[in-house]
């Protein structure tokens, strides 16, 4: 019996990669997707245009100003001459915020009254508002505590000593990037698995296919196998360009890494097999994978973390198994996690591969006999 | 409609021939032809092959004429039906359509111009109805004059009683009619009809000649009509007649057949026909054996000798028979002594299985069918149908469209279960034993369904594979096709890429690969070029011979003459069940002295009044 | 052969009969959006809110419980104390919490001598957003402690410059807020390019273009007559999705509907005509899909603005966004929620929007000929 798998398997690895419109599936996207993903999803605040309108002209408040032109964060766009084209700025969105600074900004200071300093921030993308607001305030704190040291003020009873553990610098594809592992082997592994059967179906030859003394048994195991060897292989290399390439750390266990992606590939297999089951044709299969990756992915915590959602919403993620994939990926990465400590991401993961390979097993003996 | 006075000058034509002054409608239209094509070229790129379609075609259609497009599929037919639709440009040289140039002025041409492409393009999903307000729409037919029109059509394609059925659940035949009324919904001057009659059954088939035939008696219509099948040259006025992106020869179909007179027979002698077919096909001076019913039909090299052929077999009686224009086709490429008709019987040698033929063909049930059922849903498509097929014996499936024969064919298969009834294949039940079974059966589906990206090594491989074979015995049945069938050249290419003769030969080679006790096969030849026809039958012929069972379903009536024993299905019951000589006994009629097995096919499916289907 | 408008009646009655009938078009044109609009109204949030957090006080007092009060009360932290910093960090290891903040026994005498009493914070750096986000909280949380103690105490202001942060449209910071507007731009891609190049090619794949190509039909009048259901059937794709946006998820519509419409519109075409450019190169419904999904589903995605900032992307990715039709319906989709009817937004984005239509309507005609070949 292993034989004919077995020659199934190869004629099926073949196909896939003689067709050049497999081919296309196999190597475009992925590609283009860890080309755009790599570089252009990111929540980081880079030279974020801003204006700002100083009222005061001391040497204080310029001080002040020279500390937002020389942040990395912030391009000073525009000095204004005076507030009437404040709002005007922001509206049209030439500049995300503007920092005004009072007039009364250096008296205020030698009178030891907070000096006022008014950040005005672009609400419309609120996470980037809220980020500009954030590194605004980190500007102006370190000021004040810059200012009261060389005037004899005292100092903050408390100051905040933050440290970021995992990922010091805070750099957001170092999130986004060990994401795309997950995120393309499931992309890949559903195509090659949902299209497979949908394919044969249209040429012709899965009635060929039925005629031979394969059982379906076989058939699922020679339709599922390749995905499964597909999906390591396009994870590995995604894992290799994530290290080498865009230069995140790989510090844990790349063994369990590689088990926890068998389980993941596992899973999708058997979701894709339940698809291709259920169509009768490429489209639909397409439609069918495209239904389903869409929530997949927005539900997993790939771009948006999981805890922000409502309650319900979090609940349903647990079906999802690329919530796990991606813990265990970032965590592989980033923290250096071990196998023990990725046995809760594991068993859901496999308990989710025998159940949805049991519905697709179930689907194809009720579609195809 | 102005077709009715006009139908009666025009009576006089017909198969006999037409003069063409014997109207005066004619006469006038007679000095120019509709359709003038010079020198005309075409290629296509294929992957990295460039496929020469037309390779210099010079040809011309007469007015108010049917004139036939005929060839195996690859001819080049439907490339030059889109040239002088003007849907693509030629390479080089020139169309003329209705006296305008049509790479210059598409649209005017368009507008005179019905076309029916080989798919004719229904919207599925639209019902009768809708399909024709839209090509009446798009003809720009004024709404007052649709009624008629309408009423017209529809009482020439019998599709009045299905108005507001969706088109997609219309059957094959009904599909090509409702089709061809969509062109004929604002008459146009020039018709051209892709194989209209591919995949239509020969109740529907006959139809649609009718329908074709009365619109140029009644009102002046040029058709151009392109055909595989080459009996259907035989209707038509005048006949261009292409291979292999050539014309091979162009003239009234009477003129060809006329090079072929008194070089065809039947013979007949007390020895099996397959064997009698064997012989005389290794015959000098014999260019064409085939097998109808009982019998052997011949044709001779141009100078025939009767008695030195007769003198080959002992009580071989020869009756000479009237030409048929495939006699000139295969004539044509076919030259005596350097073709592969002389070659020794192929595939006698290990493809059927163990034992069968030493122990002298017993004769049991290999197929049995008890009282067989199958329904969808409120649909029965299968009714109660019994039959055996014995060991050796090559089993002909016949019915019009929508009959129940795919789905008899499908149960056969093991693709579907039966609701009800009992279904024994090689011994087994196919409900308990299905993976068993399907050990000792070979398929080949009616479309080319190999693994196109593959190379020919590679689906050999698989193939075998799947079938249990490996090491030597694996090796050595890839030999075996590979010589068998000759594709050791072949082996590298890709087999999408093949020509349609070889991707047939590959998938017989593929289907024999585990040396199955029963093959099946779903309309196995149909489009394939005379001559590989003629191959592929005599293999199955050997195969049959050497205690092989096979079983066809087709609606091609050539194929059905190859069996032994047919069996013709209608409305998912049995109507009859014989020989094909036994068949046409049936249908003969003092009228009908000599009727052939289409005759006797719609002969049998009109007695049961299924003309609908 | 000049315009007959029977021809182009036909043609518009066929298409939406089709679309009436045919259940993967409105597959794609509705249930698809509702999907996309459920799970990314109710599943993407940016918006940080009871993020877990471990608190270990090692010495507890008056002065820590000030501070530990206000993070108690604050909406965006649920802390939860732990009695040493290394069961705080196995639970961060464990992902229970995302941040610990520590204060070390000798924190009380430090920040009343010499002050500068060190806040041990501990973020979880992986979801590096999210840190920030949490690191932004947190100041604030310590700068109005500091501000709170130093007037109980009588002292001067604790910090030399008051930061008075004002949040210009969307005052609540409700990420969802430009979330939803921006993925109308998405639903109206699918139903405008995907859905366009699928069904014609599909005609492709079942022959009827081939039919339809030979009758006296014009090149225009087919396109045409695509254009105009699939037009209707964005359009009121659209109008579904504003009327979720504003009643199901509550999101403010501060400009007005007539300049919305007005500019979906041009976006639609702009759609529209990808769609057809899609359709007249790839002849396959699975090509189609393939090339409708890279070229314009994903790039409205994630190159539109609508999820990632365009202004934090290297040069080469933003100057690339300025091709994609969806990156200027993205700003206008945001601002008109969200600020109101803004010229300055409005007029170069919908004149953006108008080109890429024109260009890319004016580009389909020129490709489709009525051959094969």
């Amino acid at each position: 019996m292993w034989r004919r798998v077995l020659a199934l398997i190869r004629k099926e690895l073949l196909a896939v990669l003689a067709d050049p419109r497999s081919r296309a599936v196999l190597i475009g996207p992925p590609l283009l997707q860890l080309i755009v993903f790599g570089y252009a999803a990111s929540f980081d605040l880079n030279h974020a245009p801003i204006a700002i309108y100083n009222q005061d002209r001391s040497l204080a408040s310029r001080d002040l100003v020279a500390r937002f032109s020389l942040s990395p964060t912030f391009t000073v766009r525009r000095v204004l001459s005076s507030g009437r084209r404040i709002d005007a700025l922001i509206d049209s969105g030439e500049v995300r915020a503007v920092v005004v600074i009072d007039s009364r900004f250096t008296r205020d200071l030698y009178r030891h009254v907070p000096a006022p300093v008014q950040v005005i921030v672009d609400g419309r993308n609120s996470n980037t508002g809220l980020l500009i607001e954030g590194y605004a305030g980190e500007i102006l704190t370190d000021f004040s505590r810059a200012w009261s040291a060389a005037h004899g003020g005292d100092p903050p009873p408390a100051v905040l000593d933050v440290r970021a553990l995992y990922n010091q610098t805070l750099d957001s594809h170092w999130f986004i990037i060990p994401g795309i592992v997950a995120l393309l082997t499931q992309v890949v592994t559903l195509l090659v698995v949902g299209l497979s059967v949908a394919r044969e179906r249209e040429i012709g030859t899965f009635d060929q296919l039925l005629v031979t003394p394969l059982r379906q048994i076989d058939i699922l195991l020679g339709k599922g196998l390749p995905g499964l060897i597909i999906g390591m292989g396009e994870a590995t290399v995604i894992i290799a360009a994530t290290v080498l390439w865009f230069h995140v750390p790989l510090r844990g266990s790349l063994a369990a890494l590689y088990l926890a992606l068998l389980l993941f590939v596992l899973a999708v297999t058997g979701i894709g097999l339940a698809i291709s089951a259920l169509s009768a044709t490429q489209q639909q299969a397409l439609l069918g994978a495209f239904l389903f990756m869409v929530p997949s992915i927005i539900l997993s915590g790939f771009a948006t973390p999981i805890a922000n959602m409502p309650r319900w919403v979090q609940e349903l993620t647990r079906i999802n198994p690329m919530r796990y994939i991606l813990v265990v990926v970032r965590a592989v990465f980033l923290e250096g996690a071990d196998l023990a400590s990725l046995a809760a991401q594991l068993w859901p993961m496999a308990l989710i591969g025998l159940a949805s390979l049991a519905v697709a097993g179930w689907l194809f003996r009720k579609r195809v006999a | 409609m102005r077709g009715a006075s006009q139908g009666q000058r025009r009576k006089g034509w017909g198969r006999g021939g037409a003069s063409m002054t014997e109207s005066p409608a004619v006469a006038l239209n007679a000095a120019a032809e509709a359709i003038r094509v010079q020198n005309v070229r075409r290629s296509f790129r294929s992957g990295q092959r460039t496929v020469e379609a037309l390779a210099g075609v010079t040809a011309c259609a007469t007015r108010s004429r049917i004139t036939g497009l005929v060839g195996p599929d690859g001819a080049g037919k439907t490339t030059l039906m889109r040239l002088i639709a003007g849907l693509l440009l030629a390479d080089s040289g020139r169309i003329e359509v209705l006296g305008v140039d049509v790479a210059r002025e598409p649209l005017a041409v368009q507008a005179r111009l019905g076309y029916m492409p080989q798919r004719f393009g229904l919207y599925e999903d639209l019902t009768v109805r809708e399909n024709l307000d839209l090509y009446a729409d798009l003809q720009n037919l004024a709404p007052g004059g649709r009624a008629a029109r309408y009423a017209e059509l529809m009482r020439m394609t019998g599709l009045e009683p299905f108005l507001s059925r969706m088109a997609g659940r219309l059957s094959g035949g009904m599909k090509q009619k409702l089709g061809l009324a969509c062109t004929l919904v604002n008459p146009p001057a020039l018709l051209l009809l892709d194989e209209p009659t591919v995949g239509v059954d020969p109740v529907s088939r006959r139809e649609l000649w009718q329908i074709i035939e009365h619109l140029v008696r009644d009102q002046q219509t040029t058709v151009l009509f392109s055909t595989a099948y080459l009996d259907e040259a035989e209707r038509c006025a005048h006949v261009l007649l292409m291979h292999e992106g050539r014309l091979l020869g162009s003239g009234p179909p009477q003129d060809f057949m006329a090079e072929m007179s008194g070089r065809s027979f039947f013979a007949s002698a007390p020895i099996d026909r397959r064997a009698l077919q064997e012989i005389l096909a290794g015959t000098a001076g014999v260019i064409d054996t085939v097998i109808q019913g009982g019998r052997v039909r011949l044709v001779t090299a141009a100078s025939p000798d009767p008695r030195a052929i007769a003198a080959r077999v002992p009580g071989l009686t020869l009756t000479p028979v009237p030409p048929r224009f495939e006699d000139s086709f295969v004539a044509r490429l076919r030259t005596p002594g350097t073709s592969g008709e002389a070659r020794p019987a192929p595939g006698a040698t290990g493809t059927a299985t163990a034992g069968a033929s030493r122990t002298g063909r017993p004769r049991g049930a290999v197929i049995s069918l008890q009282h067989v059922t199958r329904r969808f849903g409120a649909f029965t498509a299968v009714d109660d149908v019994s039959f055996e097929v014995a060991r050796g014996e090559v089993f002909g499936l016949l019915g019009a469209n929508g009959a129940g024969k795919s789905t008899t064919f499908r149960m056969l298969c093991g693709l579907l279960p039966p609701s009800a009834g009992a279904l024994r294949v090689a011994g087994f039940d196919l409900r308990t034993a299905a993976a068993i079974a399907r050990r000792r059966i070979g398929y080949m589906a009616q479309r080319f369904s190999l693994y196109g990206d593959l190379t020919v090594l590679q689906n050999l491989t698989f193939f075998a594979s799947v079938y249990g074979l490996s090491g030597p015995a694996q090796a050595r049945r890839i030999e075996w096709a590979m010589t068998e069938f000759v594709l050791g050249p072949l082996l590298a290419a890709k087999a999408s890429d093949l020509p349609l003769g070889f991707k047939q030969r590959l998938a017989l080679a593929c289907a024999l690969m585990h040396e199955p006790e029963i093959l099946f096969l779903d309309e196995p030849t149909s489009g394939v070029d005379p001559l590989a026809r003629r191959e592929f039958w005599r293999r199955i012929g050997a195969l049959a011979v050497s205690g092989g069972t096979v079983l066809v379903t087709t609606h091609f009536m050539e194929e059905a003459e190859y069996c032994d024993r047919l069996l013709i299905m209608s409305e998912g019951r049995v109507l009859t069940e014989g020989t094909p000589d036994a068949i046409k006994a049936a249908a003969r009629r003092a009228e009908f002295p000599d009727p052939t097995l289409e005759d006797a096919f719609i002969a049998a499916i009109g007695t049961r009044g299924a003309a609908a289907a | 052969m000049s315009f007959s408008s029977r021809r182009l009646f036909g043609l518009m009655r066929k298409e939406s009969l089709q679309i009436g009938r045919d259940p993967s078009a409105l597959a794609i044109a509705f249930v698809l959006p509702a999907v996309l609009l459920f799970v990314f109204g109710f599943g993407v949030s940016l918006d940080a809110r009871h993020v877990p957090v471990a608190l270990v006080v090692q010495a507890p007092d008056a002065v820590t419980a000030s501070f530990t009060g206000r993070l108690n009360r604050s909406t965006y932290f649920e802390p939860t104390t732990y009695r040493s910093i290394q069961r705080a960090r196995r639970a961060l290891a464990a992902r229970k919490v995302q941040a610990i903040i520590w204060l070390r026994s000798d924190f009380t005498p430090r920040a009343e001598s010499s002050g500068n009493a060190p806040i041990g914070v501990f973020v979880d750096g992986v979801d590096a957003n999210t840190a920030r986000i949490i690191e932004g909280y947190l100041r604030q949380v310590w700068a109005n402690w500091l501000v709170a103690a130093a007037r109980r105490g009588g002292k001067p202001a604790p910090m030399a410059v008051a930061e008075e942060p004002r949040v210009r449209f969307n005052a609540e910071v409700r990420s969802r807020n430009y979330l939803v507007p921006g993925l109308i731009a998405v639903i109206m891609t699918l139903t405008g390019a995907l859905l366009t190049a699928l069904v014609i090619a599909r005609e492709w794949e079942r022959g009827t273009m081939e039919a339809l190509m030979v009758t006296p039909v014009t090149v225009a009048e087919i396109l045409l007559a695509k254009l105009t259901p699939y037009f209707l059937l964005g359009m009121g794709g659209m109008l579904v999705s504003v009327a979720l946006a504003v009643f199901l998820f509550a999101v403010p519509l501060h400009g007005s509907i007539l300049v919305l419409t007005g500019c979906s519109a041009l976006f639609m075409l702009a759609s529209l005509g990808m769609g057809l450019l899609i359709s007249s190169a790839a002849r396959t419904q699975f090509a189609a899909g393939q090339i409708a999904i890279i070229a314009t589903f994903l790039p409205a995605f994630i190159l539109s603005g609508f999820v990632f900032d365009i202004g934090s992307m290297p040069a080469i990715i933003q100057l690339m966004t300025h091709l994609i039709a969806a990156r200027y319906f993205v700003s206008i989709l945001q601002s008109v929620f969200l600020a109101g009817d803004i010229r300055a937004v409005i007029l170069p984005n919908a004149a953006a929007l108008a080109l890429m239509a024109a260009l890319f309507l004016a580009l389909a005609r020129a490709r489709a000929r009525k051959r094969l070949d």
